[in-house]
């Protein structure tokens, strides 16, 4: 059966060319931290669940010191008349091949889920994803008459501009799981419970709601700020005490969260992550441009819990 | 005193000390704090970091948006554009908005982002149409227009993904209720989801008409 474990594979394989054509690129100043740094994170695809849980920790330190070492990046830029000159050759082509990948995690989603033989159909859409990437990459290589090796350069020339903020979400959330083994929640569940004002309805919504956001602005994800909010304001205060419909409180109550996503670099794959992708100087700049959205979002919510909950 | 390692996280990143390095400060000291031995604390980092690898292999795309950008990917986005002649970068904007919150509602929310969508196609996309309106930008618009295209998709999967039934987040809400004792249909908590879903698109959606404002009174100023 095909299970994530295949797509780890692919995965290690890709970031091990990535080092090894890192390891050879004269033009990168860092080159040995740098293919170093990809090394590793092959390694953690590939062998990562034989290497324990002690090991895998001493990996995560390994690429810690070496993204604080810092990484370098090369040269490798295609000069604009020469893609100005292949983009009038291809033509359309290069949206048909960048749309294959789209297309296939689409239909895999279904047709993987109609054959769970063969694919875990909980994985579909990730595992589709994978055939998508497969595809995508041999078909333009044979549509766009380009050697095998041209996409694993290009692909590491962006994945060098990223750098080590590539694995900065996958940090972020095992720091959270670390917080989580602490009781960081109930702690903060505990002095929220002090704070909000008694005997005011709209008082308690906008705590919760407002809480929820903030929390998850620290956090960096709504779903470790939802427990604690909802233990602390939600169900003693907006379902027992008012009567709320605890869907209406729950479901608006975890959008309030959504809402701090957008305000916060601790979401670095939905915030940080993007600005280095699409190599924008300013590292909050997407972040900037969704606060506008957020904050008015978060007062409807606010507004919707208040009106629809309490009929 | 648990707390310690949230004061850590929001100083580090407000100073701007080096991210990964805070990170791993902030769950030392947590850890500590909460009278685990260090190599406890690493042994419980490295097992969330194993757990947590479905989250970076989304840097496969980059081979395929690497070697298209190679041929000229951007480029034929702008001769594409060029040609279109009501496309705005608000009004491509915001058709990309329903259709990401669309997909996400009927849970394909892999099916685009910053990797598979946003670089290739959407960002190039909205950068030549905005060029079109404004007449030129300079690299700060540029910037500005680039980071409303992440912008864009991140508003229409959060406030999308909840309408779906199977979605994480509706799963973990009742799940979590179910220990209070109250039982809900993953269908109760969904529809929920769409009052904001609405909301959110209204809102946005009048944000990225201003923009459109902005880059045509622009170019008059400039003739």
């Amino acid at each position: 059966m095909i299970t994530l474990h295949w797509v780890y594979a692919l995965a290690g394989a890709v970031f091990a060319a990535f080092a090894l054509l890192g390891a050879r690129d004269r033009d990168n100043p860092r080159r040995w931290t740098t293919a170093a740094f990809w090394a590793l994170l092959a390694t953690s695809m590939w062998a990562g669940d034989r290497l324990g849980d002690l090991g895998n920790g001493v990996l995560v330190l390994g690429l810690i010191a070496l993204g604080a070492l810092g990484l370098g990046r090369g040269d490798g830029v295609v000069p604009p008349e020469q893609r100005q000159a292949r983009a009038d050759r291809f033509g359309n082509r290069l949206f048909v091949i960048a749309l294959v990948i789209p297309v296939t995690a689409l239909a895999g989603t279904f047709l993987f889920k109609a054959a769970p033989d063969w694919f875990d159909a909980k994985q579909a859409t990730l595992i589709a994803l994978a055939l998508g990437v497969l595809i995508a990459m041999t078909a333009g290589c044979l549509w766009l008459r380009a050697g095998a090796l041209v996409p694993l350069q290009q692909g590491r020339r962006l994945m060098d501009c990223i750098g080590w903020a590539a694995i900065l979400p996958q940090m972020l959330a095992s720091l959270g799981a670390v917080f989580a083994l602490a009781g960081v929640g109930d702690v903060v569940g505990g002095i929220v419970q002090q704070a909000i004002p008694q005997g005011s309805l709209l008082g308690a919504v906008i705590a919760y709601a407002l809480g929820m956001a903030l929390f998850t602005m620290i956090m960096g994800n709504a779903f470790a700020a939802f427990p604690v909010m909802t233990a602390a304001i939600g169900v003693p205060l907006l379902i027992r005490t008012y009567h709320g419909d605890p869907a209406v409180v729950c479901a608006i109550g975890m959008l309030a969260g959504f809402c701090g996503t957008l305000m916060t670099p601790m979401a670095a794959n939905f915030n940080l992550v993007p600005a280095a992708l699409l190599e924008l100087k300013d590292k909050h700049g997407v972040i900037k441009r969704q606060v506008g959205t957020a904050l008015p979002l978060l007062i409807v919510n606010i507004a919707l819990i208040y009106w629809l909950a309490f009929r | 005193m648990v707390l310690l390692g949230i004061a850590i996280i929001v100083a580090g990143f407000l100073l701007r000390f080096h991210p990964l390095l805070v990170i791993l400060a902030s769950a030392i000291v947590t850890g500590l704090a909460a009278g685990l031995d260090p190599l406890a604390i690493l042994a419980a980092f490295g097992k969330a970091f194993n757990d947590a690898r479905y989250v970076s292999i989304i840097w496969i795309v980059l081979p395929v948006v690497g070697l298209l950008e190679a041929n000229g990917l951007q480029e034929r986005a702008r001769g594409l554009i060029a040609k279109m002649r009501g496309a705005t970068v608000g009004r491509f904007l915001t058709f990309y908005l329903i259709l990401r919150q669309m997909l996400a509602a009927v849970g394909l929310t892999s099916v685009a982002g910053h990797p598979q969508t946003v670089r290739p196609l959407v960002a190039p996309i909205a950068e030549a149409a905005a060029e079109r309106q404004a007449g030129d930008l300079d690299d700060a618009e540029r910037e500005e227009i680039k980071a409303w295209a992440a912008a864009t998709d991140n508003i229409g999967l959060f406030f999308g993904e909840d309408i779906f039934l199977a979605i994480g987040s509706i799963l973990l809400i009742k799940g979590l209720l179910e220990q209070y004792g109250i039982d809900l249909e993953p269908l109760q908590l969904s529809v929920w989801a769409i009052p904001t879903a609405i909301a959110a698109l209204l809102i946005h959606g009048f944000r990225l008409w201003r923009l459109d404002r902005r880059l045509t009174r622009r170019r008059a100023e400039g003739q």
